[in-house]
């Protein structure tokens, strides 16, 4: 197997490469592209990438492979290779640190933007607050996000305003508490996103539906809140 | 949360809405101007003048030439802060975003009145 | 040696997963400068894995449910071992702090009437045994950690705590008179070093799994806390018991949760035979995961194992019927299509014991103080906090029920917060560590960084991980176990002399991988020790040469000394504050 793997470290190359590395799979197993890139750091130790639970949910590996955004580690290579090679890039649209890592800060200010926290500003129960199984279930499809920025880093509107879109990921949790029973601060998070900017950007190309490995759709979240918006202000 | 002052209505939400409406009305008035000709094979100039001399159309006409200034200019803007940005061009992209904004302001703002002169104007 | 720069805080808790967070934001709502110091962006940490839920008497399902029968199910799962005191306080407090955390926004499945589900666990039951089973884990669906993980982190957010993240703490700061000052780290992105100094260190790094070959945990469980702690001469209290969860997707290792079978899913072996009837006639399927894990070792041994090799057993879902599966279990769904290629839904799930949980740990008391236990009474070591899976309260004992972990994650990092809030309030303070107590926490990291040439620490880890899961696995001998320790003490040679090949700045995880061999290895020598000490069989520790449990020599908590490599035994606690203790039975489910 092939791996062309993006390689950068500032301290010593003035522009990033493709590393191409001969990757021999044990018993011929159709591996995860992060067992590979385990493989591939055996043979070169300073290759640097991000990882950790190793079963798709901690969200630390996504990167590009063979150009589709995706978590490395519940990613089989026949998913993705193409005539036993596969190209390993760094997630699209973001400031490379090293090799595979890149620098995610702007996508966590936006999501610590969208106040991503309940508000409740009545008296706290003795016991939980109460809430129908319904009303639970319009969670379902929202909290399960991983932060991984799979969906923000293959979104072009992103890619542009990183700085001022909020961006699928930040949206999707933004609506997450929008969507709970129990939270009470709606018209200021709505509010907040009235703005040309923060909702305003997505064009609705799903993008980052396609991508997201938790099979969740930020695109439909998004119009959910437009319509919220909308209701408000007519 | 973030404010900007050359979009058209400084408010998403309002831009959004405004596109929509200005499309709709863009569409609409497109749509009965391609009727008109396809059921004219023989178009003649008198015929077509005609048109616009009725006041039910002049008022259309002038709808649609607004909801284009609305719909051009919110586009515009959209381009323009995707791609003409400091993310993008470093501490010179305002130098050439605003100049930008300004010219086609201006332009739009132009062809409107311009349309309205022709409309209004007399023959 | 130029100066280090110094950070200067109240509090640093070193770890951002569910006990640091829950800790650091119990401090930081305190109006304590807090920092938290995390390897990884804190919702990567280990907890997001946790899926089944979080076990509490907070009487959803069953109204007349009360803390006593959780306590009571929790001291016999702990084969008796757990401190009573803790447990105690685990159970009676833990309402308040699932309240919180449901208060806080966690999105936990609800019942019809609007309460938090509940669902039934391993080793529950309700009129302490008598009552039969009880459902009592709060669940959101099968993702209860990372709903957990994510809601401790948002109000982090909402309160202002400091975080360092992808920082890794590298060796604990202590001045000559013991006392904790803090940290050496290091911010990965740039290999900057840096003392975080603070009148109180709390340690929340979680487990170290990946002392095994074949585990549930992350790769970044790697006892970074343990390894410091024992590096800086500290003890650590019960490490010979190390919980193989029953069901690790067979070959991956990933966890497929006990809720499946609290769901009423079941083991079978390549018969089809519902084999935990045999074992544990009235809990079945549903006995402690020690009591399982033996169960389907047994069964393999026994030539009654699945597949080719006849080295797993089947877990059982398909007769719960789609629609249940996709709304309680939809995880497990994807991890079993992913990483088993089985849709659960039509086809049982190859499943295998597999490492899970660090039972043991650093001891400390109910407010998190790290304890140096010194004949019968505990000395407390100034500074030095541990909460989570890091620290030994012990609520755990032998062996951890389902659930209990997450309970312990949020019971024990809010009462570190509030010791550590109460402490610094009331003035307390530690003398400053000398430039030479700095440079002495930094003689690791300057070793590796002037290291020319060695060994090569992929090789290390694996020889490592290998040894413990051939010697060190779900039954043990002494024989075996010696074999063991010998080839671990030929490792700790080779382990001096580490070779870092790569000595770039920026975002090295070459570097950091070292380090963290370093603490599993200390893990790990500490198990093996401990291990080959307790001569009987008690929950997790199951020997072939002494298969019974010795309540006369070993109701007692093992304590390992680094300083000699020595074990010595500690008095558990029986003495509950509010009750009776439970004294030691036989314990069968």
């Amino acid at each position: 197997m092939k791996a062309n793997i993006y390689r950068y470290d500032p301290e010593k190359d003035s522009k990033p490469y493709m590393q191409e590395f001969d990757i021999e799979i044990p018993d011929n197993k159709d591996i995860m592209v992060l067992d590979l890139l385990h493989l591939a750091k055996e043979q070169d130790s300073s290759l640097s990438f991000r990882r950790s639970c190793r079963e798709g949910v901690c969200g630390s590996d996504g990167m590009s492979m063979n150009g589709t955004n995706g978590l490395a580690c519940i990613t089989p290579i026949s998913a993705v290779a193409k005539n036993n090679k596969i190209d390993i890039r760094p997630l699209t649209g973001m400031p490379i640190i090293k090799d595979l890592v890149v620098d995610m800060s702007l996508f966590y200010k936006q999501y610590e933007k969208i106040k991503p926290y309940l508000i409740n500003d009545q008296p706290e129960p003795a016991i939980e607050r109460l809430q129908s199984p319904e009303d639970r279930e319009k969670l379902d499809g929202l909290y399960e996000c991983i932060l991984c920025a799979c969906c923000s880093s293959s979104c072009p509107s992103f890619w542009w305003n990183p700085d001022k879109f909020i961006g699928p990921a930040g949206l999707l949790q933004s609506y997450r508490f929008l969507a709970d029973s129990r939270d009470t601060a709606t018209s200021e998070r709505l509010q907040d996103l009235e703005d040309p900017f923060s909702v305003f950007r997505c064009r609705g190309i799903v993008n980052c539906v396609n991508v997201c490995p938790k099979g969740l759709n930020p695109t439909k979240a998004i119009g959910k809140i437009k319509s919220m918006l909308l209701n408000k202000a007519t | 949360m973030v404010k900007q002052i050359t979009s058209f209505s400084r408010n998403g939400l309002l831009d959004w809405l405004y596109q929509r409406i200005s499309a709709i009305v863009l569409g609409a008035y497109f749509v009965f101007l391609a009727y008109f000709i396809g059921s004219h094979p023989n178009l003649t100039f008198g015929q077509w003048s005609g048109l616009f001399d009725n006041l039910a159309m002049k008022i259309a006409t002038l709808l649609a030439l607004i909801a284009f200034l609305v719909h051009t200019w919110i586009g515009l803007w959209t381009i323009t802060t995707d791609y003409i940005t400091e993310r993008m061009m470093g501490d010179k992209a305002i130098w050439i975003r605003l100049p930008v904004q300004v010219l086609y302001s201006v332009m739009l703002s132009v062809l409107v009145i311009w349309g309205i002169v022709i409309l209004w104007g007399g023959h | 040696m130029t100066k280090l720069k110094t950070l200067e805080f109240d509090a640093i808790v070193v770890g951002g997963g569910g006990a640091g967070l829950r800790a650091a934001l119990q401090l930081t709502s305190s109006k304590l400068n807090t920092a938290c110091i995390s390897k990884v962006f804190p919702t990567r940490s280990h907890t997001v894995s946790a899926q089944g839920g979080i076990t509490c008497a907070i009487a959803s399902d069953d109204p007349n449910d009360n803390w006593h029968w959780h306590m009571y199910d929790t001291v016999k799962g702990s084969d008796y071992i757990g401190d009573q005191e803790a447990i105690e306080y685990m159970c009676s407090e833990g309402p308040k702090a699932v309240y919180e955390l449901e208060h806080m926004g966690l999105p936990f499945s609800r019942t019809e009437s609007g309460r938090i589900y509940q669902r039934p666990f391993g080793g529950q039951s309700k009129d302490f045994g008598k009552g039969g089973q009880a459902a009592r884990t709060c669940a959101a669906a099968d993702r209860t950690g990372h709903a957990l993980l994510h809601t401790l982190y948002q109000n982090n957010l909402k309160h202002g705590t400091k975080f360092y993240n992808e920082w890794y703490a590298i060796d604990l700061v202590k001045n000559d008179k013991n006392e904790v000052n803090g940290v050496i780290a290091i911010e990965i992105e740039t290999g900057e070093l840096v003392f975080f100094k603070a009148k109180a260190t709390i340690l929340a790094t979680g487990g170290a799994g990946r002392i095994y070959s074949s585990t549930t945990n992350a790769h970044i469980n790697t006892g970074d806390g343990i390894g410091m702690a024992i590096r800086a001469g500290f003890p650590m209290q019960d490490m010979e018991m190390w919980q193989f969860h029953p069901t690790g997707i067979y070959g991956a290792g990933s966890l497929v949760t006990e809720g499946c079978r609290g769901e009423g899913g079941y083991l079978i072996n390549k018969d089809g035979e519902r084999f935990m009837e045999r074992y544990a006639p009235n809990a079945k399927d549903l006995a402690s995961r020690d009591v399982v894990s033996r169960s389907m070792v047994m069964e393999i041994l026994e030539g009654r194992g699945c597949g080719e090799k006849g080295d797993h057993v089947l877990l059982k879902l398909d007769h719960l019927g789609e629609k249940s599966l996709h709304s309680k279990l939809p995880g497990i769904c994807e991890l079993a299509q992913t990483f088993a290629h089985v849709d659960p839904v039509t086809t049982p799930i190859p499943v295998v014991p597999t490492c899970h949980y660090m039972m043991g740990g650093i001891p400390t008391n109910i407010g998190g103080q790290a304890i140096s236990p010194n004949g019968d009474s505990d000395s407390l070591i100034p500074g030095l906090f541990a909460c989570g899976e890091a620290a030994c309260v012990s609520v755990h004992g032998a062996n951890r029920l389902g659930g209990n972990s997450l309970l312990d994650l949020v019971v024990f990092g809010r009462s570190v917060g509030m010791q550590v809030t109460k402490q610094i309030q009331e003035g307390a303070s530690i003398s400053s560590a000398t430039n030479d107590d700095i440079t002495k926490a930094m003689s690791r990291i300057d070793r590796l960084n002037n290291s020319t040439s060695g060994e090569s620490i992929t090789e290390l880890r694996s020889l490592l991980q290998n040894t413990m899961q051939m010697h060190f696995g779900v039954f043990r001998d002494g024989k075996h176990m010696h074999q063991g320790l010998e080839k671990i003490k030929e490792l700790e040679k080779r382990m001096g002399n580490i070779h870092l090949e790569d000595k770039s700045k920026v975002f090295n995880t070459a570097r950091i991988e070292a380090l963290e061999l370093d603490n599993l290895f200390q893990v790990a020598k500490s198990t093996a020790i401990a291990a080959e000490f307790r001569t009987e069989s008690r929950g997790a520790h199951a020997r072939n040469d002494y298969t019974e449990r010795d309540d006369e020599n070993w109701l007692a908590h093992s304590v390992y000394w680094p300083t000699t490599e020595k074990i010595t035994k500690r008095t558990v606690n029986f003495a509950p504050k509010t009750m009776e203790a439970f004294k030691p039975t036989v314990r069968s489910y």
